[in-house]
């Protein structure tokens, strides 16, 4: 609960990034999820994420939809401002938000109920504008709050706690997101922060949309035998094809990298995402190719992970809307209006 | 009203087929006798379909400057065989009828009472123009002719205005100056002189334009600084966004990088529409959203998350028939409640009712000043005869000295200087909370949420700090009273009996006033340019014994609202209800209010 407050102690031998913050100070409010929910993994890498790459918390914008995983924004970076929306529509006021001002960070937390359900309309257009912004679906194919009724990305076959079991296909975020155009589409676990904390920093560094589908558990209700979004499942159904290692501007490749079959995407600020092969049939930046490959292995029932595709050259929605540099929202009120003799000129084409 | 027409009081008509470009032929007939300094009425009755239906449009002139449309027909142009039979019968007696004669129509020219005028329109094209398409439209252009020779235009008007419509294309302007000829000399070789009644140059149009209500809608929303329009294309507001965005083109365009100062976002639905205003008035932009009746209905969730948060935003809600399909494009008063309450939960929202372009333009200015003053989104109520049809009113105005009014609003020194911000703490005792935009200080950093919060702005579920919450917001709600725009209200200490009305009902109700006094029944009237109502709708009310309510809707929304938020007994409020989807007339009002008065006097 958010006004249980955290003890406002640091250790004085806590490291500090370029902006002399620990990343104490990129942490919110204690979680009131679920002690072993997958979500708060999710919300730790985003304070690691955060932490690294030296973001002044202020400078960043959460927003949500409804759901266990659209609680967590409260639960990290407390000096950001948060918008906790409506059921499916956090996509909207994002873009919306993003369009009047593009100098901020945009993090959108959703969950598979509000991504795939409810807000999938949403989540598809959003795509299409290619909105800057980094978009995660802790994804554990369950409604949590409502008690564990199947989402839209629950398999077919996997049963519910009480033994129920789902008839309806799943729909696979990562696979949607390659047909409408997503320009950084990846998946994680939240069970693997040594993949995760990379994915979220290049995704946030990235132009344009980039959605991180995350296998998030669910303890209460769908962690049993029969789930195929339990940690159990997921950690042996788990295939990483692409492991990606995100490089600041000013960082140096090393030595290590240049190792086996490695692919180095440079981001439009410089820094650079080194992409490294597991699987060496991959190549994340042929869209055709990686959804054969997501569709290959989903029919193997592997749980395909990594950087899967990225593509940092398409334009954003302010580049295809024609929108100048500066933020709308901090246009001088005198230069966006016409006057009065622009209206009196104007009013000869009434007459 | 049962008065005949004279120079420069008369109505013409023309039915026509939609998809065969009449529009340009009866805007021209239009602003020829507004250019002659006549006061005009334009009435455009179209269909929800892109070709081959009935369409009609209206033109009154009107020396005594009414603008509200006469319900009577002097002129009937009758262009659509489909409808003929309908509109000779609709002709006044004593009316004429223009036909096109090249195909016979003798067994349904059944009306004694009115002159029946042939002018074979479509022989004359075909015989002067060769392509197909030409001739179809010429057709219309000819009968602006015919009209011309009828009515006595001033020809030099005429060919000004088509120098200037076709002024960058030459062939055109020779097509449809010889199809306006085609028909003036068809008139004056074949028909005696002109009608009875004519038009006459005038002087009552000085200082006016002419304007549809989204076109001034859209300058409104540049002028008061908006930088995001979002929304979804519905009839009969999509022509909002259109000037918008034409208009942010010609004032907001870098002509070097060819980018622009303000964003136009085409969503996916309604929904989305509001969220991206909502997102960007949260940011601390101007931004508004245009739409109609079923749009309200998609954007009900979002409207109360927008009222429980705080978050300016402005919606333009362009009234029309409902629901769902098939009346689309007729007009109606009819989401008064649905607006003023959208949304589950204890939710009100401001409402402003422009009654005409002029005041388009204003209210949507005072939209954003509302909004951001309130922190809560404010819908502008106007209606389909508004915002898409022409409107002669007084050019517009703008005080340069305005500036926007952003409401409270923490700048980073504010906040610097502060030890903690809180959201939706109410320092100053009205109801309205300080608030911050993002990336201005990291002390500014709330968590923005829907009915959970408290006043600290953190996550509660606590029943004493939700109340906290809601009364405030309905101490905001009674303090919006004194800021909305009051209402229009012509008022004697002698009478007892009034009028209230709203909207786009003004004109006819201005119109019906001056002739029930012309017979010695004299009616007070209000006209309410806002919700929450303030005083002066109280003191009205409690002023008069029994008020006629006029609006366009079945259900007396506006009424209701009344005995809903003021103190008023039911049976004082008489409704008087227009709901047919066609604008409203003052015959319809006079009619009524005598049939009621003469009621009262048999009891």
């Amino acid at each position: 609960m958010t006004y249980i407050r955290r003890p406002n102690v640091v250790h004085p031998d806590m490291p500090s990034n370029e902006l002399g913050l620990t990343a104490r100070d990129y942490e919110g409010g204690i979680s009131s999820l679920c002690a072993g929910c997958g979500h708060d993994s999710v919300t730790s890498a985003f304070v690691q994420a955060l932490f690294e790459l030296s973001i002044p918390p202020h400078r960043v914008a959460k927003l949500s939809g409804i759901g266990c995983s659209s609680k967590t924004p409260a639960y990290f970076a407390s000096a950001s401002h948060g918008f906790n929306s409506v059921h499916g529509r956090m996509p909207s006021v994002a873009t919306g938000a993003n369009s009047v001002n593009r100098d901020l960070h945009y993090i959108g937390v959703s969950g598979d109920g509000d991504s795939l359900s409810i807000g999938f309309g949403q989540l598809c257009h959003a795509i299409r504008r290619n909105v800057n912004m980094l978009y995660v679906i802790d994804n554990n194919g369950v409604y949590g709050l409502t008690k564990g009724q199947f989402s839209a990305s629950a398999d077919v076959g996997t049963t519910a706690k009480k033994g129920e079991v789902n008839i309806q296909p799943p729909i696979d975020a990562c696979m949607t997101a390659l047909t409408m155009g997503c320009t950084f589409v990846a998946r994680s676990f939240s069970g693997d922060k040594e993949q995760l904390v990379p994915l979220l920093k290049a995704g946030l560094v990235h132009k344009g949309f980039a959605l991180i589908d995350v296998v998030s558990p669910c303890v209460t209700f769908n962690d049993h035998l029969g789930s195929t979004k339990s940690y159990d499942f997921t950690r042996q159904h788990y295939h990483p094809a692409i492991h990606a290692d995100f490089i600041a501007p000013a960082g140096e490749i090393t030595a290590s990298y240049r190792d086996g079959d490695t692919i180095s995407v440079v981001l439009h600020d410089g820094s650079r995402v080194v992409l490294r092969k597991v699987d060496e049939q991959y190549d994340p930046t042929d869209r055709i190719a990686s959804y054969a490959f997501l569709q290959k292995h989903a029919a193997a029932q592997e749980i395909v992970t990594g950087l899967l595709f990225i593509d940092d050259a398409k334009p954003d929605m302010h580049e295809t809307h024609k929108v100048v540099e500066q933020p709308l929202n901090s246009i001088d009120f005198d230069t966006l209006c016409p006057g009065q003799s622009a209206l009196a000129e104007l009013q000869n084409r009434f007459r | 009203m049962t008065t005949g027409p004279k120079d420069n009081d008369f109505t013409v008509k023309i039915a026509n087929v939609n998809g065969t470009g009449s529009a340009s032929a009866n805007t021209l007939l239009m602003k020829v006798l507004f250019r002659m300094g006549i006061p005009v009425v334009a009435k455009n009755y179209f269909p929800s379909n892109i070709q081959g239906f009935p369409t009609w449009y209206e033109i009154r002139a009107n020396e005594d400057g009414y603008l509200a449309r006469s319900g009577r027909v002097d002129v009937m142009v009758a262009m659509n065989a489909e409808t003929y039979q309908k509109d000779q019968d609709c002709v006044a007696p004593g009316g004429f009828l223009i036909y096109d004669s090249t195909w016979p129509r003798h067994r349904i020219l059944d009306r004694k009472d009115i002159t029946i005028l042939g002018v074979p329109l479509a022989q004359l094209c075909n015989e002067n123009f060769s392509a197909s398409r030409a001739r179809i439209l010429m057709k219309n252009i000819a009968y602006v002719g015919v009209l011309a020779a009828l009515l006595d235009l001033d020809m030099e008007v005429v060919k000004a205005l088509l120098t200037q419509s076709f002024a960058s294309k030459a062939q055109l302007l020779d097509a449809n100056q010889l199809a306006i000829d085609l028909g003036y000399r068809y008139a004056k070789e074949h028909f005696d002189g002109s009608l009875p009644f004519r038009a006459r140059s005038s002087d009552k149009t000085d200082d006016h334009i002419i304007i549809d209500g989204n076109t001034a809608t859209g300058l409104g929303c540049v002028y008061a600084g908006a930088t995001l329009g979002a929304w979804y294309p519905i009839t009969p507001s999509t022509s909002i966004m259109d000037a918008f965005r034409a208009f942010c083109d010609q004032y907001r365009k870098d002509p070097e990088t060819g980018l622009t100062n303000s964003c136009v976002i085409q969503a996916e639905d309604e929904l989305s529409a509001l969220g991206m205003v909502l997102g960007a008035g949260w940011n601390g932009a101007r931004a508004f959203t245009s739409t109609s009746g079923p749009g309200i209905s998609l954007m009900n969730e979002f409207l109360g998350y927008g009222y429980f948060a705080e978050i300016p935003a402005v919606l333009i809600d362009v009234q029309r028939c409902g629901p769902s399909t098939g009346m689309p494009t007729r007009t109606q008063q009819s989401d008064i409640m649905s607006c003023a309450y959208a949304s589950h939960g204890d939710t009100r929202h401001v409402l402003l009712f422009p009654a005409n372009p002029g005041e388009c333009f204003s209210m949507s200015v005072q939209a954003f000043d509302l909004a951001e003053q309130l922190q809560t989104p404010v819908i502008v109520v106007t209606d389909l005869d508004i915002g898409m049809n022409d409107w002669m009113c007084p050019d517009l105005q703008w005080d340069d000295a305005y500036q926007p009014n952003r409401g409270k609003v923490l700048s980073a020194d504010d906040l610097e200087k502060m030890e903690a911000f809180h959201r939706y703490i109410d320092a100053d005792g009205d109801g309205i909370a300080y608030r911050t935009l993002p990336g201005t200080h990291p002390k500014g950093a709330y968590f923005t949420r829907g009915s959970g919060h408290n006043m600290y702005g953190a996550y509660t579920e606590d029943s004493t700090e939700y109340r906290e919450i809601v009364d405030r917001l309905l101490q905001k709600w009674e303090a919006a009273k004194g800021f909305v725009p009051e209402p229009e209200v012509h008022y004697s200490e002698k009478f007892r009996s009034g009028i209230i009305s709203i909207g786009s009902c003004h004109d006819a109700v201005v119109e019906a006033r001056d002739r029930l006094a012309d017979s010695g029944v004299h009616l007070n009237y209000l006209r309410v340019k806002a919700f929450p109502f303030g005083a002066r709708v109280q003191e009205f009310l409690d002023a008069h014994d029994r008020i006629y309510v006029v609006e366009q809707n079945r259900d007396a929304q506006l009424r209701g609202l009344l005995l809903l938020e003021a103190r008023v007994e039911q049976a004082t409020l008489v409704p008087l209800l227009h709901f047919d989807g066609l604008p409203l007339n003052a015959k319809f009002l006079v009619d009524a209010i005598n049939t009621d008065l003469s009621k009262g006097k048999a009891a």
